[in-house]
């Protein structure tokens, strides 16, 4: 259930495990949520900071996604661009809640704007 | 044949009387002499005292590396060997057309058939007040050295007005004979027409920190001083004392004795191809003379000119026809190299390698696929190949990528030691153009512990993109470490200590069935791999369960998992299947239709015979699939590790030198391999004769007819490094063909690694392996043809179909909306 403070986007098991879902926020860039083997969700604009590569679609490996543009690994915590690449993609906090997940409405709109 | 000299009158050789005793002049008679040693009696005046010596050496001399003995070109004894008078210090005051005659400062007079100018350029001695006073000197010939040689004795303040090459020479050797060393320029960088703005501001600071002082634009006011220099004033009120001034701003030809003559004159003494000024008894040379408008101060264009003289005066002309002039000088030690055209301009495409710590710069100016001008700093080794491809106006179209790292890397191919040219690269030096990563961060990566390829890869990306340039990382590793490069087989990625070979093995031998299970099995380093060894991983198990596993969507690559390809903008391309480049209204229809509904901005005709259809949207994908299904067409896989296009000519269907039907055969062979996974992508070809339309010897696979058969050809590919195919055999018919190519796959499937194509894997195995498996062995050929025809029997399921129907929609569906507007609302 949405609130002032978060959004509800749907089932934790709606998001492939090692894999990605996106929320699209009109008027702005997608919000990519990622889930890794552990179980761990972590939100993130769906855009690499090197080429603005679809996060979304990278390969999801402990807790980076590999860009598909040009493999850079993003980590999923910090959105950090790891290894000697340096750049940084805006991450979102999300909550789970009762197997639903939840992400921060301010974060939401203020990355995607 | 002894003719001494100044005996006239018992040698009736015409007689040759050459004005000038430098190195035109001397040089114009070497050239000469080695024509015809008798032709001419040769009479040569020079203003200094002294034989001919070698100008550009001065500097040495002045620096103290070499004395006057060292320069000599030609000594007293040659001039009496080939029986030339030398009149040594006194100059020819006049010249006298109409008797023949020139008269020297002594009075002399000597009579001439030919008569040579060879006067050379004078020093610009720049008209400020001054000028004149004692300790004011040029830098011209040995004279002006040995005054410079006696102030250095008795030390102080030493001004330099002109940064260009003579100047910062001058002031290099003064400022090693212990003087205090200013330089004054006028223009606002150093040597500005011979090296560019970046190279000037290289050598500005390399002369200050060997203790100079450089003054650019800087204007001389005046010099002043009674009696003698004490100090030079600039235009900005600034006072710099000194007890020497050099005045080295330029040259001119020397061409007062040639206009007192009435000679044709401009800038300098006007002459044709064959160096003859408009009087034809009078001939010129060197850095007097104006031919087609240029004057040159440099000695290339001057040996030229005295080959062309030499030719007319023996009666076989060849004509000069102008110079390209290079310049490759050391200032104070410093290498400097510049030649052509280095200001850019319209076309012009400039290559630039900036190597700072080393002190290096390079810049090849490029138009038109040739090289106009280049300026190398530093380093100069290549100045003179460049040189060579710029005056032979060559096309480096081909050496463009590595032009600038010079002959060795860009013209050495096999022959070049590769680890040698790699070291030679400065650290500023792209390595991987993918990931635009430096020789210098591939060096500091290794430093910081990146012992291994994949470890350069992983951490600054090096070499993990195309992969092209793995072997200048490698060389990096070798050059670096040494001997502790950890090398032997080359592991997967650095998930684990295992190379591709090993993992393929032990999943076979240990009937490994999940990702994980390998993962854990042989213990991998990360919890769930990486994007390099998750893709590899699963293509193994798919290859080796064929039917029994399960693809795991989440570790295959964006394009194959949504099976379309990803394009920089976030949108995708769709290819249908067109069997063999074949296609018809319906399909036609079909796709036009599409890229209207979906508003895709662009249609284009593949290099594979098909059409792709550009800028769809994720979401959109489902549906574009479903109608394309409709009308017959599948997935194209044109965005897979697998089979991607049968390439076709028409055949002896239509063609007048069709042998056989390549179109139809085309499309068998598709009909049998599409839907396959593979280790990379794979193209195959069918021509219908040897002429080969459709590039059959270029593809994975390619098939060329001939009358009496098939030729089989594999291990093609036209990308980044060009392989032609090897042949791997002839054979009768149609179905013959067919096993060979299924076989032939197989092989491919099941021992090549993961992203290896055809090409480089045939070069690691060698064709005798693949002969041994496909041709010579007629059982093991069967079994690999059937083992793809099995694996076929499960992989054959148009993605698309499946997927148009709803499989997989979390894929193309985002998960929610969120629209802020109403959200306010």
């Amino acid at each position: 259930m949405n609130t002032a403070e978060w959004l509800d986007i749907g089932w934790v098991d709606q998001i492939p495990v090692r894999g990605s879902r996106t929320v699209q926020v009109e008027g702005g860039d997608d919000i990519a949520v990622f889930r890794t083997a552990e179980g761990k969700v972590f939100a993130l604009l769906d855009r690499c900071p090197h080429k603005h590569g679809r996060l979304s679609q990278g390969i999801v490996h402990g807790g980076a996604v590999a860009c598909p543009l040009h493999n850079w690994r993003i980590s999923l915590s910090t959105g950090e661009a790891l290894g000697d690449d340096k750049g940084c993609t805006p991450t979102v906090p999300v909550k789970i809640d009762g197997g639903r997940v939840l992400i921060c409405r301010a974060s939401t709109l203020k990355a995607a704007a | 044949m002894e003719h001494r000299p100044l005996k006239p009158d018992a040698d009736t050789r015409e007689h040759l009387v050459v004005i000038g005793n430098g190195m035109a002049g001397c040089r114009a008679v070497e050239e000469l002499l080695a024509r015809d040693p008798s032709r001419y009696r040769v009479t040569i005046f020079g203003a200094e005292p002294r034989v001919n010596y070698n100008r550009i050496m001065l500097s040495p001399v002045l620096a103290g590396e070499k004395c006057f003995d060292d320069i000599v070109i030609n000594d007293a004894a040659w001039y009496a060997d080939n029986g030339i008078a030398l009149v040594a210090g006194d100059p020819v005051a006049a010249i006298d057309r109409a008797a023949k005659t020139v008269t020297a400062r002594s009075g002399l007079v000597e009579t001439y058939d030919r008569l040579l100018i060879a006067t050379g350029s004078d020093p610009f001695i720049i008209p400020v007040p001054g000028k004149d006073l004692p300790g004011v000197i040029a830098f011209r010939d040995m004279d002006d050295v040995d005054m410079m040689l006696a102030a250095a004795d008795a030390g102080g303040d030493a001004v330099v007005i002109g940064g260009g090459l003579l100047g910062l020479e001058a002031a290099h050797g003064l400022s090693l004979r212990g003087m205090k060393v200013t330089v004054i320029h006028l223009m606002p960088t150093l040597m500005e027409r011979q090296l560019d703005e970046a190279a000037g501001w290289l050598l500005k600071n390399a002369l200050e920190a060997r203790g100079q002082t450089i003054l650019t634009g800087a204007d001389t006011a005046e010099i002043i001083g009674t009696g003698k220099v004490e100090g030079v004033k600039l235009k900005d009120g600034t006072l710099i004392p000194a007890s020497l001034v050099v005045m080295a701003v330029g040259i001119r030809p020397s061409i007062q004795l040639a206009r007192d003559a009435g000679l044709a004159v401009g800038r300098g003494i006007q002459v044709d191809d064959h160096m003859v000024t408009s009087d034809p008894a009078v001939l010129a040379v060197g850095e007097c003379v104006e031919h087609d408008g240029q004057v040159y101060g440099l000695v290339a264009p001057l040996w030229d000119m005295c080959r062309s003289l030499a030719d007319g005066l023996v009666e076989k002309p060849s004509g000069y026809r102008g110079s390209v002039t290079s310049t490759k000088l050391k200032v104070s030690g410093i290498d400097v190299f510049s030649a052509g055209d280095f200001s850019g301009g319209d076309g012009c495409e400039d290559i630039v390698l900036r190597d700072a710590s080393r002190g290096v710069y390079k810049r090849v100016i490029v138009k038109d696929d040739r090289i106009v001008g280049a300026v190398l700093y530093g380093d100069t080794a290549d100045g003179s190949w460049y040189f060579d491809l710029l005056k032979k106006q060559k096309d480096v179209s081909d050496l463009r990528d590595l032009l600038i790292f010079g002959q060795a890397f860009a013209a050495g191919g096999g022959a070049a030691d590769p680890k040698a040219a790699v070291a030679a690269l400065s650290d500023d030096a792209e390595i991987c153009g993918c990931n635009g990563v430096t020789k210098g961060q591939v060096v500091s990566c290794i430093a910081k512990g990146a012992h291994s390829l994949d470890a350069v890869r992983g951490t600054c990306k090096a070499s993990a993109s195309c992969g092209s340039c793995t072997g200048l990382v490698e060389n990096l590793l070798a050059l670096t470490l040494g001997d502790d490069v950890q090398s032997g087989p080359k592991t997967m990625c650095k998930c684990t200590s295992f190379g591709h070979d090993d993992v393929r093995r032990e999943i076979v031998a240990q009937d490994m069935r999940s990702i994980p299970e390998v993962m854990q099995k042989l213990h991998w380093a990360t919890p769930d791999g990486c994007s390099s060894c998750r893709p590899a991983l699963n293509y193994y198990l798919l290859c080796a369960l064929p039917g029994e596993y399960v693809d795991d969507q989440q570790s295959r690559f964006v394009n194959e998992r949504l099976h379309a390809n990803i394009q920089k903008d976030g949108t995708y391309s769709v290819v249908p299947r067109m069997w063999g480049g074949l296609t018809n209204p319906r399909e036609l229809r079909a796709i036009a239709d599409v890229v209207e509904k979906y508003n895709a901005p662009m249609v284009k005709v593949t290099g594979g015979q098909r059409l792709d259809i550009f800028g769809i949207k994720k979401e959109d994908l489902p549906a574009v699939w479903a109608d394309l299904n409709a009308a017959g067409m599948v997935s194209g896989h044109a965005y897979g590790k697998a089979l991607r296009t049968v390439k076709t000519c028409v055949g002896s269907e239509w063609c007048r030198f069709g042998t056989q039907d390549s179109t139809g055969l085309g499309v068998k062979l598709e009909r049998m391999s599409w839907g396959s996974w593979m280790p990379h992508k794979f193209k195959i070809a069918v021509s219908g004769c040897p002429r080969n339309c459709a590039e059959a010897t270029i593809k994975d696979f390619g098939v060329v007819c001939v009358d009496s058969g098939y030729e089989l050809h594999v291990g093609g590919n036209g990308g980044i490094h060009v392989r032609a195919t090897d042949l791997l055999c002839k054979v009768a018919n149609e179905q013959e063909a067919m096993d060979y190519c299924a076989a032939f796959i197989q092989l491919y499937r099941e021992e090549a690694r993961y992203l290896e194509r055809t090409a480089p894997w045939i070069e690691r195995v060698g064709l005798d392996h693949i002969k041994a498996r496909i041709v010579d062995d007629d059982l093991g050929r069967d079994a690999l043809r059937a083992r793809f025809l099995f694996s076929q029997s499960f992989s054959q399921d148009d993605p698309w179909a499946q997927r148009a129907e709803g499989a997989e929609a979390e894929h193309h569906a985002p998960m929610a909306r969120f629209i802020p507007q109403e959200e306010l609302a």
